[in-house]
């Protein structure tokens, strides 16, 4: 088991209204290949600890490490590029682009990454859209999609890149039960067959009980 | 990598304009606005002056040589006692005559300068038109015709008849056409003309000449050196004025004080006699960039608050692409490049609007009167100041897009994915 993720004793203050510990030494080691669940109650510091993984929080001691590269003290710049390459995103709110269409929100951090061409970007994001059953609608304005069909096409964009890890803030937080299991679904075979990492910030128990490893907060501790 | 992240920038901000087009249009329509405005003024601000220009340059020199009867003179008392203190009150001028002193000799001296293109001696004199009971003030111009003719381009000023009939006849006259047209004569009708010294004499119109200025056609005519000479009752080496042109206008102030100097003679340029046309086309060049500057100051606000908007609807947006990795330099090029491209287009119509406006005034009918004749307003096309305009259109919405843009890449995305 390779650890993706490794996280040394991450604290993090916040300091409005007083000062107030959210984050206390997380000591964190996620391997690759696994889906886990950040649980606990709400402001037990679950999602200020994934926004301090995400590397879009700077703001925090210790030490980050994903794919085997130290993040902590790199530039905004450095970590906006990481990010691109390696971290995809899948948030509550689906957050897709509204003018673009399904297809071009998919192909947007690969264009920006300019690894591939633009054609075979192109192939690549039609692939992840059959994958996630969204290909039909690939033409439509973004907008134009139902909550389940976005966060399909918010995860098949999150998978464009091919990241070592993919991270959801309440993924499926907005959806209905239908949607949610299909999501959950889509998550467990990415994992199983991809061997793809997934961290994902949930309320939904029912969802977390089904994942490979649940992570338990509470205080800002890890507590199991 | 830069060139395709900037190319990825491009096409969301073109996404990003298209998506609002009416905004986008509004936004763009003070930028053209602002332009047009400028060209049109400035064309037909310049226009004006290079026309007033050119007119009073075709009937004035560059430099005019005379004897200034009030230019300080030292007293008598002060040539006698040159190292005493004296003080002479009320000193008049001398009853001197108005002529040039050695006026050939200058005329050789000048015409072997380099810098003149020209130069001609006349002689002018006060003189009463009579033409049955009417009589009118004027001025006579003794000239040799062929010489006044390179330096002011007579021929072309020709109304009727030829310069050169002036010179196979001694008593010819050739009269300015408002002055011929008070007195209601025509070509080959004689006139009388008296002196202030009352000497009178009848001359025939051999020509009618316009320059298109009231104040030289009302009252001006031109006649041989000789006649003039007669009139006034001096001999042949009476001259009271040498006029000449330079190759390069602008050096005129210069080379003016080197002759004042060199011949001890007043010479005055046309910049010190035409002061007051000066200060107007320095007042005018005034008035037309404050205005054009101020249309386009408005322009600029105009497109800091749509991008503001902008920035501030696409807050998620700019979270998000913040999230996949584009970094803050990224997101303000987005921005910086949509009001860029607002500028441009928005400027490109300004030009294209701000053409069809000069040429429209261009051919608006404008009656000059008496001063001036003028058919239509006079609109300079120079290209400089079209691309003045585009620089000054792109800079001002440059600026007024950069402030926004620098917001937007500071937005901290997790405030936003959290704030939900």
């Amino acid at each position: 088991m390779t650890p993706v993720l490794v996280t040394k004793k991450i604290s993090k203050y916040f300091y409005e209204p007083e000062k107030f510990q959210v984050l206390k030494e997380i000591d964190l080691t996620v391997n690759r290949g696994e889906f886990l669940a950040l649980v606990g109650k709400s402001g037990c510091g679950k999602s200020t600890l994934m926004y301090v993984l995400s590397t879009m929080d700077t703001d925090y001691e210790g030490e980050l490490q994903i794919a085997e590269q130290t993040l902590t003290g790199k530039s905004q710049n450095e970590l906006s590029a990481f990010r691109n390459a390696h971290i995809g995103f899948v948030f509550q709110f689906h957050y897709l682009l509204p003018e673009f269409t399904v297809l071009q929100n998919v192909m947007m951090p690969a264009l920006k990454l300019g690894k591939f061409s633009r054609q075979e970007v192109e192939s690549k994001a039609m692939q992840r859209l059959k994958t996630l059953g969204v290909d039909e609608h690939a033409h439509k304005p973004s907008s134009k999609l139902s909550g389940g069909q976005q966060q399909r096409v918010a995860i098949a964009r999150a998978l464009i890149n091919d990241p070592d890890i993919i991270m959801g803030d309440e993924p499926t937080g907005n959806l209905d039960s239908y949607n949610t299991q299909l999501v959950f679904d889509i998550f467990n075979q990415l994992t199983h067959e991809y061997k793809q990492t997934i961290i994902a910030v949930t309320h939904d128990e029912d969802f977390a009980s089904k994942t490979d490893r649940i992570v338990q907060m509470s205080d800002g501790r890890i507590v199991g | 990598m830069a060139a395709s992240g900037l190319k990825l920038s491009f096409e969301i901000a073109r996404v990003h304009l298209l998506s609002k087009p009416k905004q986008t249009i509004i936004a763009m329509l003070g930028v053209t606005f602002g332009i047009a405005m400028f060209i049109a003024l400035v064309g037909l601000m310049t226009g004006l002056n290079d026309f007033t220009e050119e007119i009073t340059m075709t009937s004035s020199p560059d430099i005019h040589i005379y004897k200034d009867v009030t230019e300080p003179r030292k007293t008598i008392l002060e040539e006698l006692w040159p190292n005493v203190l004296v003080s002479v009150h009320s000193q008049k001028p001398k009853n001197e005559m108005t002529k040039v002193r050695n006026a050939s000799r200058i005329v050789e001296i000048i015409r072997k300068n380099s810098l003149v293109r020209g130069v001609a001696p006349a002689l002018s004199s006060q003189v009463f038109y009579n033409y049955g009971p009417v009589q009118l003030n004027g001025t006579i111009l003794g000239v040799d015709i062929l010489q006044e003719d390179k330096l002011f381009d007579l021929k072309s000023k020709m109304k009727n008849g030829r310069i050169e009939e002036l010179l196979a006849n001694r008593e010819g006259i050739i009269m300015g056409s408002g002055i011929a047209k008070k007195l209601d004569v025509k070509k080959n009708d004689r006139v009388v003309i008296t002196t202030p010294e009352g000497y009178t004499m009848t001359l025939k119109v051999v020509g009618i000449f316009q320059m298109g200025i009231g104040v030289v056609d009302n009252v001006r005519s031109y006649a041989n050196i000789s006649t003039v000479q007669t009139i006034l009752q001096q001999d042949a080496s009476y001259i009271t004025d040498i006029n000449i042109k330079l190759k390069d206008r602008h050096i005129a102030k210069n080379v003016a004080q080197e002759l004042q100097s060199e011949l001890n003679t007043k010479a005055e340029d046309w910049e010190t006699a035409n002061a007051t046309f000066l200060t107007g086309v320095i007042i005018r060049n005034i008035i037309t960039y404050a205005v054009s500057v101020t249309l386009l100051i408005v322009a600029g606000f105009g497109i800091y608050n749509i991008l503001n908007m902008t920035i501030y609807n696409k807050m998620k947006d700019i979270a998000i692409l913040k999230a996949m990795g584009f970094a803050g330099g990224d997101v303000k090029s987005i921005f910086i490049i949509q009001s860029l491209i607002i500028g441009l287009v928005g400027a490109v119509a300004g030009l294209i609007i701000g053409y069809g406006l000069s040429v429209a005034i261009s051919k608006a009918p404008f009656n000059g009167g008496d001063i001036v004749s003028l058919d239509h307003f006079p609109v300079n096309f120079d290209p400089k100041f079209y691309v003045i305009g585009v620089v000054f259109g792109i800079a001002t919405t440059a600026i007024a897009g950069y402030m926004p843009s620098r917001k937007a890449s500071k937005i901290d995305p997790i405030e936003i994915l959290r704030g939900q």
